[in-house]
């Protein structure tokens, strides 16, 4: 059983109300399920958000959340993916002491090689964005915390899926 | 704006808008959406309300329950009886609180059931203000639906969308929290009942070539069994249901919640399944080729150890909740829907049959759960009264025309074993929940609903002092509610586990109770306690004459245990006589 665990991401298209967060992981929450990353916004459609999170569960434990994602009232439609299936990205900030970026040589090579951007910079400190998959994102924070890191966040997992779905023609059925 | 986009509403002639309080605004929802009777509890935040309902006395009947908790569960049986949608108001905090119980039960159980309360004013929200409780955070995962209104303006989109959501697809309680200023605010009053909301689909269209693939295996099944739920009268399909299970001469057993949908007496009727049902269903369920579910959900209680639950079956699943097809057991062929249409769909695809020698294998088995269990419980030898001679009693002298409504326990296993139902919606118990204290005043509830049917209540001496104060809401509406105790002095069902399985040591299951004749009577209620079998016959027939409420105590054996019994954790086909 441990061995079919893996990652999924789950896409949930809901109506824009409070107390859903709330009614979504507690479905989560009453299975004794993790949740490894979360994130919400808006989506394409106007007035619909989107959940985007991340479970290591098995596939049959996923099948049976998404039904009882798309029992909820306002979710409109729940999807579950593997890693393959989508393009994900996830977002990270680090803020660095300012005179490291000067007296450590290796700091600049680290940010080029890195891809990651420079934000801001002042006095004190300077602040680095990395965007990409999250192995990346630790690699240069194993790389970074060697100079010493002052703060770091990361963000949850973004993802779009490679095939359709079929949201907008959803609703629009339901206008007629 | 975006909400008035995502639901569909009753186009009703426009009419201008009145401008009224959202109190009085409340109060005018619930008559528009035909609420006669709700069950409620006043308190500081839900006060304007209560002082419309006042106003508003000659429309709709408040009943004051004497906890909320009874409030939800008379809710619950008025709806159990009737199919509507029951009413439960409370105040904020502890108010609003003591609702969870009956919420949960109705959840668990698919009881439609709107649930109103007061809020303190919203700007005191969230600062730890005098019964304040986030009573939505707290309902969230018993609800099917909850919301919190903080303007006057939005109550009556809110409440057509809490009577929709309840009632239509698989029913279920929503909450509605009503913060004091709103319930004070005006508005413009103009209310359109909720017809559909883009996000839910409650009733899922029915694949026809599915049911095609689901009536070719019933046609070519040589041992078919059917197991029917709650679904089935839920969804008012009890006609179909008998219809399909004539023409294909299946034998057909229900769930506890699915009692009563067909007549106890037909001879398809196999009885009941799961952990004390009947003996043949259950030990053919690991015999049979395929088990046609319809309206159920495979729950724990029903199906025993799922790694040896009907293997060698093909299962066809008949549901309105797509979040049931496959959550227990992998069913072969899922027919999505409502059990009506689905039934009807399906009974023109059947082929007549009668499946005699399969029929002869119930009936075997049946004889032998008569001679180990059903002949002592009904007929006994023994001194002391059994609760199977009462459930007997009352079946003869109703003439299978109540409806029985049990607590929780040994008593209710006995009263939904034996009770005989002629009508549908006639068994109210908490299934799912198993909630001790549902039984009185969910007995209420029903028989206000249908005055006109006998209502009786049945509990053991535990679950019945749960609620014991609903005895006060008896005598003060007069609702002639027959009210029966079973009592055996103990926590009859607990203290059989610890007798089987923890070496008879009995802890806490000992019960030292009052003189319930007394209490009753505190009340002006008629009682009478019955202890002798030659007194039974004489004291259920003054109780099923009397036109008044009326309270029957029976002192039963107290040690007897409830056969038969699948021992949790075992196969259905391993299930105990003795």
């Amino acid at each position: 059983m441990k061995k079919d665990i893996k990652p999924f991401l789950v896409s949930i298209y809901t109506e824009n109300n409070i107390g859903l967060l709330n009614r979504i992981s507690a479905i989560f929450q009453r299975r004794h399920i993790n949740i490894e990353s979360l994130n919400t916004s808006k989506s394409e459609i106007e007035g619909v958000s989107r959940f985007t999170l991340v479970v290591n569960i098995t596939e049959d434990q996923m099948k049976k959340i998404i039904g009882q994602l798309e029992r909820q009232v306002e979710v409109i439609k729940a999807y579950y993916h593997t890693d393959d299936e989508t393009i994900y990205q996830i977002s990270a900030m680090f803020k660095i002491k300012s005179n490291l970026l000067f007296e450590e040589r290796q700091i600049q090579n680290i940010i080029k090689e890195s891809n990651s951007r420079i934000v801001t910079v002042n006095k004190v400190f300077f602040v680095l964005e990395k965007s990409g998959r999250k192995e990346e994102i630790d690699l240069l924070y194993r790389e970074l915390s060697a100079f010493g890191i002052m703060q770091f966040v990361r963000s949850g997992r973004i993802a779009v899926t490679k095939n359709e779905m079929k949201i907008s023609t959803m609703l629009e059925a339901f206008q007629h | 704006m975006k909400e008035t986009q995502s639901i569909k509403t009753h186009s009703k002639p426009q009419q201008s808008p009145e401008r009224i309080s959202g109190s009085e605004a409340i109060v005018r929802c619930l008559i528009e959406e035909g609420v006669k009777i709700l069950y409620g509890y006043p308190g500081g935040a839900i006060m304007p309300v209560y002082d419309e309902l006042y106003k508003y006395q000659n429309k709709i009947h408040h009943v004051l329950t004497r906890h909320e908790q009874g409030a939800t569960h008379a809710a619950q049986g008025f709806a159990r009886i009737s199919g509507e949608v029951g009413v439960a108001m409370a105040t904020s905090g502890p108010g609003a609180t003591n609702l969870i119980t009956g919420i949960a039960d109705a959840q668990i159980d698919s009881t439609p059931m709107v649930c109103i309360t007061g809020q303190v004013t919203s700007h005191l929200l969230g600062s730890d203000a005098f019964q304040e409780t986030d009573i939505v955070g707290i309902s969230t995962p018993v609800t099917k639906w909850n919301h919190q209104v903080t303007k006057a303006s939005e109550i009556p989109e809110v409440i057509a969308k809490a009577f929709y959501i309840a009632k239509s697809g698989r029913p279920g309680p929503v909450l509605i929290d009503i913060t004091k200023d709103a319930q004070f605010e005006e508005l413009d009053f103009n209310y359109k009942k909720c017809t559909g909301i883009r996000s839910y689909n409650p009733v899922p269209k029915i694949d026809e070539t599915v049911v095609k693939v689901a009536a070719d295996l019933i046609n070519k099944a040589k041992k078919p069994m059917i197991v029917w739920g709650q679904g089935v009268i839920l969804g008012e399909a009890e006609e179909e249901l008998k219809a399909v299970i004539e023409k294909a001469g299946i034998p057909s057993a229900w769930t506890i919640l699915g009692a009563s949908a067909i007549p106890t007496s037909h001879p398809l009727n196999i009885g009941m399944v799961g952990m004390h049902g009947n003996y043949a269903p259950n030990v053919l369920t690991n015999e049979c080729d395929v088990l046609i579910a319809i309206g159920m959900r495979f729950d724990d209680r029903v199906t025993g150890n799922l790694n040896t639950y009907a293997k060698q079956a093909k299962i066809i699943h008949f549901e309105i909740d797509s979040a049931e097809i496959d959550k227990n057991v992998k069913t072969d062929v899922a027919v999505l829907g409502d059990a009506k249409s689905s039934l009807k769909t399906l009974l023109p695809l059947l082929n007549v049959n009668s499946h005699e020698a399969w029929h002869q294998k119930f009936k075997e088995l049946y004889n032998v759960e008569y001679e180990k269990v059903i002949k002592k419980d009904l007929y006994p030898t023994k001194k002391g009264l059994t609760m199977g001679e009462v459930l007997k009693e009352i079946n003869t002298q109703t003439k299978g025309e109540a409806a029985i409504v049990s607590d929780v326990g040994q008593h209710q296993m006995i009263a939904c074993r034996y009770a005989e139902f002629n009508q549908t919606k006639s068994n109210i118990t908490s299934g799912g929940l198993g909630t001790m204290g549902f039984g009185l005043p969910a007995a209420i509830g029903a028989k206000m609903a249908k005055p006109e049917r006998e209502v009786i209540s049945i509990s053991g001496d535990g679950g019945y002092q749960m609620t014991i104060q609903e005895l006060g809401t008896i005598f003060q509406q007069k609702t002639a509610v027959k009210v029966v105790v079973l009592n055996n002095d103990f926590l009859g069902m607990v203290r059989q586990w610890q007798q089987l399985f923890f070496d008879k040591r009995y802890a806490s299951t000992e019960m030292t109770n009052p003189d319930f004749v007394a209490i009753a009577k505190g009340y002006y209620l008629n009682a009478r306690r019955v202890s002798k079998r030659e007194e039974l016959a004489d004291a259920v027939a003054e109780m099923v004459a009397s036109k008044e409420p009326y309270f029957l105590e029976v002192c039963v054996e107290k040690e007897d245990n409830v056969f038969p019994m699948i021992p949790s954790g075992a196969t259905v086909s391993d299930i105990r006589l003795e």
